[in-house]
């Protein structure tokens, strides 16, 4: 039995059709098709399907979708604004803080949720932060200074 | 009970690409209707910018702007004949390739140009910022786009270049036992500084100094965009993954990210790195690459760092802390190696 889940996403409304028990990650990839959010491990392992629920970080791949009627769902695809890049993003290209891409968009939306509730992190706060998150490729540390960065230009964005 | 420091170094002579029955890439490159070129590759890129530094490649040697290359590895069915994006061969061999296939669009490129100019091949050289000139005569010059497409439309001339670049095979000599698996080699050096705890046997890398001898860095960048990460998955190799800790018994290994153990954000070293570029000589640009080079060293500098810290000699991977405890109640406890007042 199918049931309907309404939400806005990145500040527009959807809905989808989801069986019972179907998590949000493929509601948002395969109901509404926005496939920033990533399938890596499906498990809550590897935090490559991060977004933020209501201000929060959330693994998309063990959050219930049905649990998130009427919530608010951020995800990378709604970052940019029209042609300018958000703060996070021309960061992670300026310190090469992605190589195969995978992991981005979930470091970027973890990150995402930091700044939104700490504009000013700590190399700490930052590293907790994206504690839940796997990279293989870049060794974390670009990933680290990029949302540093981030941090120190956001005010501009 | 207590922690000990201890430093190792590990140096490596890296042969860049194999030699498994020859080692070829091939590359096709031509002109788009726009006047802009595509590069035709099956070498994927998996992050290692294999795409940027072909695109570089060709920009160069054709005299045009990076923007107005594309390189496309979409698919190895269609695609030219490549070996693979493995053995570190990509810059190398399939950046030689490019480089070939280059050299011959820009021939055609030329005449198309000069046949509009009307001047002799020859006599003709590039901006790097898509326009043609007649060497000495200032006035008299044509944009990549109008030559592509006099080409296309007036002359009836295909604007394309094809190259390969093989590494033939190299027989092993049956008297001697001899061969030549590569043609050039890069170079690294590296120092780890470690601190094992000989209560819980954890390792820990402190900090990490290499210096790299890649060939001329064609993107220095992305040079240490490789060098970074690869140094963390040595570290990794080295300490904390496999996915049969009980070897050769498999039943006890981890199956999913939850139980195969890599480090962390927080789990990460310091890491300073000097690149050294002594350019090949038949690297495309001079270029060798990092490719696994990055992580290979970090292996035996973290083993020695350990022997130097408490005197236990690790020789299976990862250096887990079980193994450490097992080595180190075999020796009855740690034995730093290093004089001390160091
Ligand atoms: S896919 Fe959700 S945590 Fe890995
Ligand atoms: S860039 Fe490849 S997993 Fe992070």
């Amino acid at each position: 039995m199918k049931t309907p889940v309404q939400f806005r996403l990145n500040d527009q409304p959807v809905a989808v059709f989801v069986d019972g028990g179907d998590n949000l990650l493929t509601a948002l990839r395969d109901g509404v098709g926005d496939v920033t959010p990533k399938f890596g491990c499906g498990q809550g392992a590897c935090g490559a399907c991060t977004v933020i629920v209501e201000g929060e970080p959330r693994l998309a791949c063990i959050t219930l979708a049905e649990a998130c009627e009427g919530a608010r769902v951020e995800t990378l695809a709604g970052l940019r604004r029209g042609p300018d890049l958000h703060p996070l993003q021309s960061a992670f290209m300026e310190h090469f803080a992605a190589q195969c891409g995978f992991c981005t968009p979930g470091m970027i939306m973890a990150a995402k949720a930091l700044l939104d509730r700490n504009p000013r992190p700590s190399r700490e706060e930052v590293v907790e932060a994206i504690a839940g998150n796997i990279c293989r490729c870049t060794g974390y540390e670009p990933i680290i200074e990029a949302i540093l960065a981030a941090a120190a230009s956001a005010r501009r964005y | 009970m207590s922690r000990h420091r201890g430093r190792g170094m590990a140096s490596i002579n890296y042969p860049i690409g194999m030699n498994l029955g020859g080692d070829p890439s091939q590359a096709l490159v031509h002109s788009n209707p726009s006047g802009k070129f595509t590069v035709a590759l099956s070498s994927i890129d998996l992050g290692q910018g294999m795409k940027q530094v072909t695109r570089q490649i060709c920009a160069e040697t054709l005299g045009i702007p990076i923007e107005d290359v594309f390189v496309d590895t979409a698919d190895s069915d269609t695609g030219p004949h490549c070996m693979g994006s493995f053995a570190s061969r990509g810059t190398h061999r399939a950046g030689n390739a490019v480089l070939a296939a280059a050299r011959e669009a820009r021939g055609v490129l030329l005449e198309a140009a000069a046949e509009e100019l009307e001047v002799d091949p020859g006599d003709l050289e590039t901006d790097g910022r898509g326009t043609i000139r007649v060497r000495g005569a200032p006035g008299k010059s044509i944009t990549v786009k109008e030559a592509a497409q006099a080409g296309q439309f007036k002359q009836g001339r295909t604007i394309a270049g094809r190259g390969i670049f093989l590494v033939p095979l190299s027989p092993v000599d049956p008297e001697t036992g001899e061969m030549s698996p590569a043609t050039c080699y890069a170079h690294a050096a590296m120092v780890a500084e470690v601190e094992v705890d000989d209560e819980t046997g954890v390792v820990t890398v402190v900090r990490l100094d290499s210096a790299y001898e890649l060939g001329r860095a064609l993107n220095p960048r992305m040079v240490e965009q490789q060098l970074v990460g690869g140094a963390w998955m040595g570290v990794s190799h080295a300490l904390y993954e496999t996915p049969e800790p009980y070897y050769p018994d498999p039943k006890a290994g981890g199956r999913d990210f939850v139980e195969y153990l890599m480090p962390g954000p927080g789990d990460i070293a310091p890491h300073d790195i000097a690149v050294l570029e002594r350019p090949a000589p038949d690297g495309p640009y001079g270029g060798k690459g990092p490719g696994e080079m990055c992580a290979n060293p970090v292996i035996p500098a973290v083993a020695n760092a350990i022997f130097d810290a408490v005197g236990v000699r690790m020789d299976t991977l990862p250096i887990t802390p079980e193994k450490v405890l097992r080595a180190l109640k075999a020796q009855g406890g740690a034995r730093p190696q290093h004089r001390a007042g160091r």
